[in-house]
């Protein structure tokens, strides 16, 4: 897409363009988070404030705070929280965990860190030339004609189910319904769900913001979440794992010692500035401040989303997730890609590149600041 | 530019961007036999398994990491690796007997590893000893870890980041995985500047220990190592968890197929290349981690040498360099022909005590190459931008004050406290009438106590000086018999531990 962008910028020089591709955040942290790093990184040069090597399952405030933030009522204890530098390394970490010999199922189409880890670990298999599938992946198809909920009778067994939710791209939130479905598919199979839950923060109805609030779930599942869209850590680097001790392998050994072995050999534990930062954004008034940005974005997709549905296109997303899904039926995703970024200059992403269901699809971030979301809704609405 | 190839193949996978584009391979390993350690942990019952494991496993996730001594008292299972030493409180009812489990397979290379890793096993034993001597004082010259404040030149950069992540015109989201340009141009230029080492062949990082498992993923798991014996213990538990080796044979206490280059006194701890078997990648640690041992130019000439002739891929950890006092190479680089067979691995841990702040980075030069032709540099920078984010945004900036002209002399001051600190080390020891290795190149001093066990003498200077240092054989048989005392420390700290050694081995 860089590659597309610039070769766009060269041909026309004066174009304003706006991206709307990368999920990147773009709004300044609030100032009682970025205070409290600088006020700990000055720390850290005074004899009193100085710290070494942190735990590298994280500090213990910022695991309580997280447990007690996202997973108030859920049984989850700060010991079963592992923070790291982000979601991406969690979940590398994660395969490396599981090893090569596992079978996985992926939403399809789906953010492609989850396939990507997975054909580096060797459990992929072969690929399909023409699809560009992995013999080894199930996908599970989300598109319209399901309401972006898998039909899991269709689906096999796999060891491990990766369901991410808010989805990515297709900004879909399964319902409680949804995700008991998931659950008991996993019991029945006996199968590990990974459920990426960065996005639960977006959600705007009843649907659930963590796979914990289903009962059962414990046995079943790992959640991993991020810092990134919660509190603009981008390129500030936090995240978390969940591990429940009740999560058992089939010899019976708990998967949280393994993991943590993991995270002593492979990990060294996340910048204590960055913990810093996120123990803030958790505070009173961190989480307060963090709140309204998202609310920010959640404003911005709100008017991307009316104005891809004036426009008369079939629009999906948008109101649980900052991403908007839109559909172009017999379309190709990169011409309609290429057609967009010609007539408006706006970057988007195509839908192909997050599986083969997203052929017909493009995805529209709606991170920016406040009047490029503006100007490129007017744009929108004159290219059609 | 004649590039050599080596018989180092590509790892089962092909990253080309556009699609992944299967080369021929395999999707199975040979099998191998599962653990009869899990075959016996299966008769437990559930509770057992969990209480035995988590305590030959690392207890951190229940004791809370080795900071923590609280959450210690919580639970009444520290014990020594492997056996059941304090009051066990059983909590299993009947009906926990039958706990759901899922129908995963436990990845049998995780159930090989013995034990925890090393270093929060040491953070556990000292937890236990606090507990034990709660008005003891007690010393920490164990686990490597700095003491000294972060010159403020560099903890302000990382402040002054931080406020501008607060501003329109300073906010940044997603960074190059690879680092800020800036960053990798530095570092390039300041510790591989007159050796062709460029911007684009460094690639930041969170740090070593991260770097050496996302090599290891590189690697894969058909690939053959060797290490050094003793070393720092991620190199082989990271091996051990990407499979590339069979079970720890306990008579020797080696892992099967991994290759183990002997460092003694004897041998002037580098080893005798010609006893040592062909490998696919060699791990190669200098100024050492824990020997303090520093390779000659000579002899890194006949590691290269070897590596040349059997085709292999040196990983050369160099975190220690910028502890060298002679003359001795601080880059695997400063050796001709060393950027066919070499990449190095290095971090900012040591250098401006940003061992929690999180920073290092590895080069890869360009003439790296499989034997396939194909540039390892490549492969490394496609694990970079899947596997990994980027280094923090913050960090980073405290990165670029490091090697800022003001930045490198604030490093080489602390780098000099901590060496006098290792001065002191080295002469208490050398007045004991010990032999005493290291301590003029690295940061750590390597005392021999022949014929002894290095946990029972770990334990022993434990229990009666309150100090915590390091039983060398946690770092692999070779280090039986020694004792690793790490230089870290504020002075009066130093200077009391040794005041005790003096006590204790008068």
């Amino acid at each position: 897409i860089s590659a597309r962008e610039l070769e766009h910028i060269k041909k026309y020089p004066n174009a304003k363009v706006i991206s709307l591709g990368i999920g990147d955040t773009t709004e300044p942290l609030p100032d009682v988070v970025a205070s409290s790093m600088a006020n700990y990184a000055h720390s850290l040069s005074t004899r009193t404030g100085y710290r070494g090597y942190g735990a590298e399952q994280g500090s213990k405030e910022l695991r309580k705070a997280i447990a007690e933030t996202f997973y108030k009522d859920m049984g989850i204890k700060d010991t079963e929280v592992f923070v790291s530098d982000g979601a991406q390394c969690d979940i590398s970490r994660l395969q490396l965990l599981f090893g090569s010999k596992m079978s996985i199922a992926v939403q399809d189409p789906i953010f492609p860190a989850y396939i990507d880890s997975s054909v580096i670990i060797g459990q992929a298999g072969d690929v399909e030339k023409e699809s560009g599938s992995y013999k080894n992946i199930q996908y599970m198809k989300c598109e319209p004609e399901n309401s972006f909920f898998p039909d899991l009778s269709k689906t096999g067994r796999t060891d491990v189910i990766f369901f991410c939710s808010p989805n990515n791209p297709t900004g879909h939130a399964a319902s409680r319904q949804q995700l008991e479905q998931v659950v008991r598919f996993a019991q029945e199979n006996g199968s590990i769900i990974v459920y990426d839950s960065a996005y639960a923060v977006y959600i705007s109805d009843e649907s659930p913001r963590s796979i914990y609030e289903i009962p059962g779930a414990e046995k079943v599942a790992i959640e991993v979440s991020s810092f990134s869209k919660i509190a603009g850590f981008t390129g500030v680097r936090l995240g978390w794992t969940v591990v429940p001790k009740e999560l058992l392998y089939s010899n019976g050994f708990p998967v949280i010692n393994d993991f943590n072995r993991i995270v002593c050999t492979c990990f060294n534990g996340a910048s204590r500035i960055a913990q810093a930062g996120g123990l803030a954004s958790l505070s009173k008034e961190g989480f307060k401040a963090v709140i309204s940005l998202i609310d920010y974005y959640k404003e911005n997709a709100e008017i991307l989303l009316e104005t891809f549905k004036s426009m008369g296109l079939r629009v999906y997303g948008g109101v649980n997730a900052p991403y908007l899904w839109v559909h172009f039926p017999g379309s190709n995703s990169w011409d309609v890609f290429g057609e967009i970024l010609e007539k408006t200059h706006i970057i988007t992403v195509p839908g192909s590149g997050f599986g083969p269901a997203g052929k017909e699809f493009i995805r529209v971030t709606a991170f920016g600041q406040r009047e490029n979301i503006l100007e490129a809704s007017r744009r929108l609405r004159s290219f059609l | 530019m004649a590039a050599i190839l080596f018989s180092v193949s590509r790892s089962l996978w092909n990253p080309r961007y556009e699609r992944f584009r299967k080369s021929k391979f395999t999707t199975h390993y040979p099998a191998r036999t599962v653990a009869s350690s899990s075959a016996a942990f299966s008769k437990m019952s559930a509770i057992h398994q969990i209480l035995s494991t988590s305590i030959s496993s690392s207890a951190s996730a229940f004791i809370g990491g080795h900071t923590n001594l609280k959450s210690a008292t919580k639970s009444s299972n520290f014990a020594v690796a492997g056996k059941i030493s304090g009051v066990v409180k059983c909590v299993a009812s009947a009906a926990e007997k039958t706990a759901y489990t899922t129908k995963v397979s436990r990845n049998e290379n995780m159930a090989k590893l013995q034990a925890g890793y090393l270093f929060p096993e040491i953070a556990r034993r000292r937890a236990a000893h606090m507990l034990k001597y709660p008005d003891a004082k007690v010393i920490s010259l164990g686990i490597g870890d700095t003491t000294e404040p972060i010159p403020d030149v560099i903890t302000s950069a990382m402040s002054k980041r931080s406020f501008a992540l607060s501003t329109f015109d300073g906010y940044s989201g997603y960074g190059a995985e690879q680092g800020e340009k800036q960053l990798r141009a530095a570092i390039a230029s300041t510790y591989y500047g007159d050796l062709g080492i460029q911007e684009d062949d460094i690639f930041v990082s969170d740090g070593a220990k991260s770097d050496i498992s996302r090599l290891q993923v590189l690697f894969g798991s058909n690939v053959t190592m060797a290490v050094q014996d003793p070393s720092y213990p991620a190199y082989v538990d990271s091996s051990v968890i990407l499979g590339q080796t069979g079970q720890f044979q306990k008579d020797v206490e080696k892992f099967e197929n991994i290759e183990y280059m002997r460092c003694t006194p004897e041998n002037g701890f580098f080893p005798d290349l010609s006893t040592v078997r062909r490998t696919d990648i060699i791990f190669f640690c200098s100024p050492n981690n824990p020997t303090g041992y520093s390779a000659s130019r000579e002899q890194l000439t006949k590691l290269v040498q070897f590596a040349k002739e059997n085709g292999s891929i040196i990983v050369y950890d160099s975190a220690y360099a910028m502890y060298v006092s002679d003359d001795s190479p601080k880059s695997i680089f400063e050796i001709p022909g060393a950027k066919e067979v070499a990449l190095e691995v290095s971090s900012f841990s040591k250098y401006a005590g940003f061992t929690g702040v999180r920073l290092g980075w590895t080069a890869i030069p360009k003439e790296l190459l499989y034997s396939d032709g194909f540039p390892v540099a490549k492969d490394f920078n496609r694990i970079v931008c899947t596997c990994f984010n980027g280094a923090s945004n913050v960090a980073q900036a405290g990165g670029l004050a490091c090697v800022s002209a003001e930045g490198i002399k604030a490093m080489h001051e602390v780098v000099g406290f901590y060496k006098e600190n290792t001065s002191i080390i080295v002469d208490t020891f050398n007045s004991l009438g010990f032999k005493v290795y290291g301590g003029k190149n690295a940061p750590y001093v390597w005392v021999h106590f022949p014929g002894q066990s290095s946990w029972e003498v770990f334990g022993e200077i434990l229990e009666k000086t309150h100090v915590v240092t390091t039983p060398g054989s946690g770092f692999g048989p070779a280090g039986e018999g020694f004792i690793r005392v790490s230089a870290f420390g504020h002075r009066e700290n130093v200077l009391e531990a040794c005041r005790r050694f003096k006590q204790l081995y008068k």
